[in-house]
């Protein structure tokens, strides 16, 4: 079977996320026929001469009544060449929890903006959702390009601007890909446009399938927290005990030397079992279950880890949130941190910054942060916690914040700061100390 | 940076997603039921359970909501798969709640509607806390847009502009007591994806998904075979005809497609060149409205 690519929309509201969306699927002949002639239906009923493709993915009823993509829909198309997974995302800043939804598994971004409007406020706050969350891949779409007359100049001007703004946000030049397009009519989406014969890179679907998809590097260590034990206590399996997991990161052999953490017991894996039956080897995203050589304690929670490069094991972190829920947060908040499997108790200490998308700065000590709000923060947790940076490692660096009172998720938790900016604190005050430690030369 | 999965196969990693998910839930919650009917989702969703807890047997009970118009092939299959298995299987029979008035049959005689109040009655009865689905989101645009773990208040109510973010593969699974998670494995499979997946693992279905000769009238469009919920009215007749069904619901309500297709490969190269949905082409309750789907899961259909 072909290779997997999961993409996410983002941008401002009314952008043409949901037609860019609509018109891949309509031009890839994705949409069947009885689809489609509910399309055509209702876009009569709305008097509109062209079906409104927009259609096909506002699934919700108050979504096709506002003419507004309120949540994330997943949809899936193939070509010969790929799969692809793709999550049309709402672009109004009361939804932008959805966004990160959406975001939080893709692999590419596609970032649009209206031609007419260029880079505006909300496309730079999901170009920092995503390049906060480790999308790797970026397209930017210049949309509505029919709309200014598919002139050069103003597709020039604003690639050039996000272009220099992902690199800000640290993107290499070579993952970030801007197309001029017209979702509405279909330029350079999947058919090349002849109104823009001055453009000579790739339509959005050639890019889509010959992107990269990035795989773990060969040597990321192993990383599988425990799910499950299983213990079938059967007449044919009385002594069977697995460990059963994704494996999250890097890969597991027969004979590897591991060790559990928290606890820090070190043993060795004398078998994988997967569901194709028993296997040398198994590779990261791969779901498992672990023999290991001693009967050690181990339950749901733990992690296991190569013995060889652990990561390091914490009850107190330094985190980046993406703050989504709708009463701010405070220093001193009690709340729940969901890691791998493990949920525990835990203490906001500190509110060490907020970052200013806009500007790509931060602010200092903030008193809170409010719905949408990046920033960094102090955790302390009632246990100890077996941690990776997100950098390093986007699944074990990865956490949820989750209210104690109605269990609603309240951030997206990532360990360190995975943007430079957010270590790059404006300094308000002059610290005579630091800049003592530069030393002024002979 | 890294995400990053090795896996890349498209197969291998919706098979190892959904037994991650299952796992979550088995360490997560205290009472899961798998929604089970014998259709070819629920048949896929019970394959990955077991291969989730391997070598130990599957640590939920199954329920099925029984409408009483099912085809009769897929109860003994149903039956079947439980003995096999040595399964759990709770039925929730409409005809009960029919009978004590709790539901009352209606005009147009189709029972699919009816399942939600005794599927939330056996929820609730049993104290069920995570009910797993065979729910695809490639089936329709309304479930395009649910989470895997979908809360459900006490009422078994959906309410979608008030879903959780659901982040990176960590599952959010909180809720108060009478409050219920419905759960989805297949949530990224498409039609498709299920045949392949099928053929790979060999896995048994009922019959009547492969093409067989049957009795059927046409009504709206759609094959509908006779049965204990009605058959032809006047100027409707029945004709014999090579059949099969894309999708297994409700007899009431439910087509047949004309089909030659009498192997697993066959059905695949029917539904990659088919140009209708499998809702489209045999779901009677799906054509009612814009939004008849989200309306049925608002009020706590599955
Ligand atoms: N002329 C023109 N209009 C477009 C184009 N793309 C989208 N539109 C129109 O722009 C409006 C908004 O489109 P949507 O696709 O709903 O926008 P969206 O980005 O999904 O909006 P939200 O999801 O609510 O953020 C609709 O009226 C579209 O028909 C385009 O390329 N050219
Ligand atoms: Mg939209």
């Amino acid at each position: 079977m072909s290779q997997l690519l999961r993409l996410a929309t983002a941008g401002s509201v009314d952008d043409g996320k949901s037609t860019l969306v609509g018109r891949l699927l309509y031009d890839t002949k994705s949409v069947l026929a009885d689809t489609l002639d509910a399309v055509h239906r209702a876009s009569a009923d709305r008097g509109l001469s062209t079906p409104d493709l927009s259609l096909l993915v506002d699934g919700l009823r108050s979504e096709r009544e506002q003419g507004i993509t309120i949540d994330v829909a997943y949809r899936y198309f193939a070509t010969p060449r790929r799969s692809f997974v793709l999550a049309d995302t709402p672009g109004h800043v009361q939804y932008t929890r959805n966004t990160v939804t959406g975001a939080s598994t893709a692999q590419l971004g596609v970032l649009l903006v209206d031609a007419r409007n260029g880079v505006v406020e909300q496309t730079r706050r999901h170009a920092a959702v995503l390049a906060l969350l480790g999308v790797p891949q970026l397209v930017l779409a210049v949309n509505k390009i029919d709309l200014v007359d598919y002139d050069e100049p103003t597709y020039r001007r604003i690639a050039k601007e996000f272009t220099a703004h992902a690199a800000e946000l640290g993107y290499p030049e070579a993952n970030v890909v801007t197309i001029p397009v017209s979702a509405l009519v279909g330029d350079n989406v999947v058919d090349r446009s002849d109104q823009t014969p001055w453009y000579d890179g790739p339509t959005l679907l050639e890019h889509l399938e010959t992107v990269p998809v990035h795989a773990d590097a060969e040597d990321a260590p192993f990383r599988f927290p425990v799910q499950y034990v299983i213990r079938p206590r059967t007449a044919e399996f009385p002594d069977y005990r697995g460990y059963a997991g994704q494996i999250a990161a890097g890969r597991v052999s027969v004979g590897d030397e591991i060790v559990v953490l928290p606890s820090g017991i070190s043993t060795t894996v004398t078998g994988i079992d997967s569901p194709q039956g028993p296997k040398q080897s198994a590779d990261s995203g791969e779901s498992v279950t672990l023999l290991l050589a001693n009967d050690v304690d181990i339950t749901r929670g733990d992690l296991i880890a190569a013995a060889a490069a652990p990561p390091r094991v914490s009850d107190e972190f330094d985190a980046t949130v993406c703050w989504l829920g709708d009463k701010p947060l405070r220093a001193g908040a009690r709340v729940l941190v969901k890691h791998g499997a493990r949920t525990v108790q835990a203490l906001v200490t500190q509110l060490r910054t907020r970052f200013d998308e806009q500007t790509l700065s931060s602010v200092d000590e903030p008193e809170s942060l409010s719905l949408n709000d990046i920033g960094r923060v102090l955790i302390r947790s009632a246990e100890q916690l077996p941690i990776d940076d997100y950098a390093d490692s986007r699944r074990t660096g990865a956490f949820l914040v989750i209210d104690p009172a109605d269990g609603s998720t309240l951030a997206a938790g990532l360990v360190g700061a995975p943007l430079n900016q957010l270590d790059q604190t404006d300094i308000t005050e002059a610290d005579p100390a630091a800049q003592d430690l530069v030393s002024p030369g002979p | 940076m890294a995400e990053t999965l090795a896996v890349t196969d498209n197969l291998d990693a919706l098979e190892s997603e959904a037994i991650h998910i299952f796992r979550e839930v088995a360490g997560e919650f205290d009472r899961p039921v798998i929604l089970f009917s014998g259709g070819k989702d629920s048949t896929l969703l019970l394959h990955l359970a077991i291969k989730a807890f391997w070598p130990a047997p599957v640590p939920f009970a199954l329920l099925h909501v029984d409408t009483g118009h099912n085809f009769p092939e897929v109860i003994e299959f149903r039956d079947k798969v439980v003995a096999q298995h040595g399964l759990r299987l709770e039925v929730a029979n409409v005809q009960e709640w029919i009978d004590d008035g709790r539901l009352q049959e209606r005009p147009d005689g189709t029972r699919n509607p009816l399942q939600t109040v005794p599927l939330l009655d056996s929820i609730t009865a049993h104290k069920f806390d995570a009910v797993f689905g065979g729910g695809r989101r490639d089936e329709e645009r309304a479930r395009a847009k649910e989470r895997i773990f979908s809360l459900r208040n006490s009422f078994g109510q959906w309410e979608p502009r008030r879903q959780r973010p659901e982040l990176w593969n960590l599952y959010n699974g909180r809720h108060r007591p009478g409050e219920h998670v419905r759960v989805f494995p297949l949530s990224n499979w498409t039609e498709l994806d299920v045949w392949h997946y099928i053929e790979r693992e060999n896995i048994e279905l009922p019959q009547i998904y492969y093409a067989h000769q049957r009795e059927v009238y046409l009504r709206d469009g759609m094959w509908l075979a006779e049965g204990p919920w009605g058959g032809p009215r006047d100027g409707e007749t029945l004709l014999s005809k090579t059949v099969r069904y894309r999708t297994v619901g409700d007899g009431s309500c439910t087509g047949a497609v004309e089909s030659t297709a009498a192997t697993i490969a066959d059905v695949i190269a029917e539904v990659a060149a088919s140009r209708l949905t499998e809702r489209g082409a045999t779901r009677a309750d799906d054509r009612m409205s814009e939004a008849a789907m989200e309306d049925r899961k608002r009020e706590g259909y599955f």
